[in-house]
């Protein structure tokens, strides 16, 4: 089984490659370079350092979002452009769960928290003992939601993503168990991350998990500005 | 006889997603044009967030329309273009980013093209005959450019709008006088009932430079008589006021264009872009051509459009002069015509 993953959902743009469950390779920037110019370039190095046949892979594998709206479509229109020419699918990964698989075998409770701007964040809860379970499933709320709930829980946890140094006064103030913060290794989007979970998803829903290229469809969590101040209240993916 | 160049086109820079196959240029075998235009009449405008996602969901479908409507695979391709700019920003990258997925995974080259570039060589797919040297006035929504046509590729702007495009202004006008969006066709089809003289609206002009355009003073007149009109409770006609003003664009875009013509001796001379669809535009420019003995030029509506049959054109071009794109190409939303 060969999953080539992409991310590019946030400060990060990256690829991975895992097969039969090795990680042979993985590819990642974080750099104020757009994501625009640098995915291709690597998935281009990555594709000549493995001698990858691309026909080879079995299915895409991609954070589908929450995140940066433009990255989530640079990551989108990659993905279908190469299920396109190569008739793969795609099985899309919420990016707070692939975030949430950068931590494994503790018992503390995991927060990845990613900055949504306007005083939100992109998180959700998991616990990752040996196996990914999700407590809160991925959403946008203001950071003392998240807080207030983890409070409640009365679990050490551990918080990390680009949401982390925004809010890092916050927590002080707002959190009474204890935390930690992870490290910079593991503190960021990582499409090995997102490859390894979007295994495990399909090792649970076979096929089922996959979609086609062409219906693939980014997760923003958020209707746009425009729809917002007039009043729509639709899901914009009503009037498609 | 050599081979012919068979171009995958993708087109992404405002509200229509697009895709076309093109032979040597100018043999269209497809041209999909998926508009997201109802969903932008509900907000009186192109909403970039809104026009990015329905990009997003629509290319696939787009380009494997394009590629079967050819009647051609993938594979059959000799590259894949794209517009690359200018335009806005976030739906240029969902065709950016598609066209190189697609370049990448077979292996394909990948061009990028200047999307006033593929407008002007739109003529090149109607006119079967048309080669430069020629003038063309690039007319649209976002952009209003007069361009000396040297060579293929090769462009000398001689002027270009310093505020609003043409067609901004004929939709913020339409605007006003409750005609709504896109107000182009709209002012265009009330105009036939109106006077082109009943207002005398001033036209544009910029100083010092001739061939520069100023359609902003122009919309700012109409608004201002409509102001005054109601001040002094005087009813206004909504079919003159789009005449008179349809007209005052039109003298000041007919005058630029023939000094052009003019200064440079120029043969031929063609019109280009969205508002080059505008039926009193085609008809005052091809009498001021047939005045000077000029051939004029235009490509039909679905050529003037945002179309992906244009940028197969233009790509063409750079394909037998070996340019090609890097797999780092993006998305450069104010990017100068003859800038790469």
């Amino acid at each position: 089984m060969k999953i080539l993953a992409i991310e590019a959902s946030g400060p990060v743009a990256g690829c991975a490659l895992l097969e039969d469950g090795v990680l042979t390779a993985e590819y990642s920037v974080q750099y104020k370079k757009k994501h625009s110019q640098s995915l291709v370039p690597m998935l281009d190095e990555m594709k000549r350092m493995l001698d990858l046949q691309l026909s080879s892979i079995d299915f895409l594998a991609v954070t589908e979002g929450p995140g940066s709206f433009t990255g989530l479509r640079i990551g989108a229109a990659t993905v279908k452009g190469l299920g396109l020419a190569l008739d793969k699918p795609v099985l899309p990964v919420p990016t707070v769960d692939s975030l949430a698989c950068n931590l494994f075998g503790t018992d503390r409770l995991i927060c990845p928290l990613m900055d949504a701007r306007r005083q939100q964040v992109y998180t959700g809860i998991y616990e990752n003992d040996g196996e990914l379970r999700v407590i809160e499933p991925q959403c946008v709320v203001a950071l003392s939601e998240i807080t207030q709930k983890l409070n409640a829980l009365g679990r050490e946890v551990i918080f990390l993503g680009d949401g982390v140094p925004v809010n890092e006064a916050a927590l002080g103030e707002q959190m009474t168990v204890p935390y930690l913060i992870a490290p910079a290794h593991v503190n960021r989007q990582r499409a090995a991350s997102t490859a390894v979970r979007a295994a495990q998803i399909y090792a649970e829903r076979a096929d089922a998990a996959l979609v086609s290229a062409d219906d693939f469809r980014p997760e923003y969590l958020r209707i746009p500005q425009a729809e917002r101040e007039r009043g729509d209240k639709r899901n914009y993916k009503v009037f498609v | 006889m050599d081979k012919d160049i068979t171009i995958l086109a993708i087109e992404s820079s405002c509200d229509e997603t697009a895709a076309s196959v093109v032979v040597n240029g100018r043999e269209v075998l497809s041209n999909v044009i998926s508009s997201q235009i109802d969903i932008h009449t509900l907000y009186g405008g192109v909403v970039p967030e809104i026009a990015s996602r329905k990009h997003t969901e629509r290319i696939n479908q787009v380009v494997r329309k394009g590629l079967s409507d050819a009647g051609r695979s993938l594979e059959e391709m000799d590259a894949i273009a794209v517009t690359y700019g200018p335009g806005l920003v976030g739906p240029l990258l969902i065709g950016v980013s598609e066209a190189k997925a697609l370049s990448f995974a077979t292996g394909i080259p990948l061009i990028g093209v200047h999307h006033i570039e593929g407008h002007i060589s739109a003529n090149y797919i109607a006119h079967k005959d048309l080669e430069p040297p020629f003038a063309c006035l690039v007319v649209s929504g976002g952009h209003t450019h007069l361009v000396l046509v040297k060579d293929y590729g090769e462009y000398e702007i001689l002027g270009r709008t310093q505020d609003d495009a043409a067609g901004e202004a004929f939709d913020k006008v339409a605007r006003e006088i409750g005609l709504g969006y896109p107000g182009g066709p709209k002012i265009d089809k009330v105009s036939k009932e109106g006077n082109p003289r009943a207002i005398d609206f001033p036209r544009g002009k910029v100083a010092g430079s001739r061939y520069d355009f100023s359609f902003s003073g122009m919309k700012s007149s109409v608004l201002n008589y409509l102001n005054t009109c109601k001040m002094k409770n005087i009813q206004i006609s909504v079919p003159d006021v789009a005449a008179s003003f349809q007209q005052a664009v039109v003298d000041v875009l007919v005058s630029h264009a023939m000094w052009a013509v003019d200064e440079f001796h120029l043969t031929k001379f063609a019109l280009a872009g969205g508002v080059a669809s505008n039926s009193a535009l085609r008809a005052a420019m091809e009498k001021a051509c047939a005045e000077r003995g000029v051939a004029f030029y235009c490509p039909p509506p679905i050529l003037c459009t945002d179309n992906a049959a244009m940028i197969g054109c233009a790509a063409y071009y750079e394909y037998i002069k070996g340019m090609t794109s890097g797999l780092d190409l993006n998305a450069k939303p104010g990017l100068r015509l003859g800038e790469r």
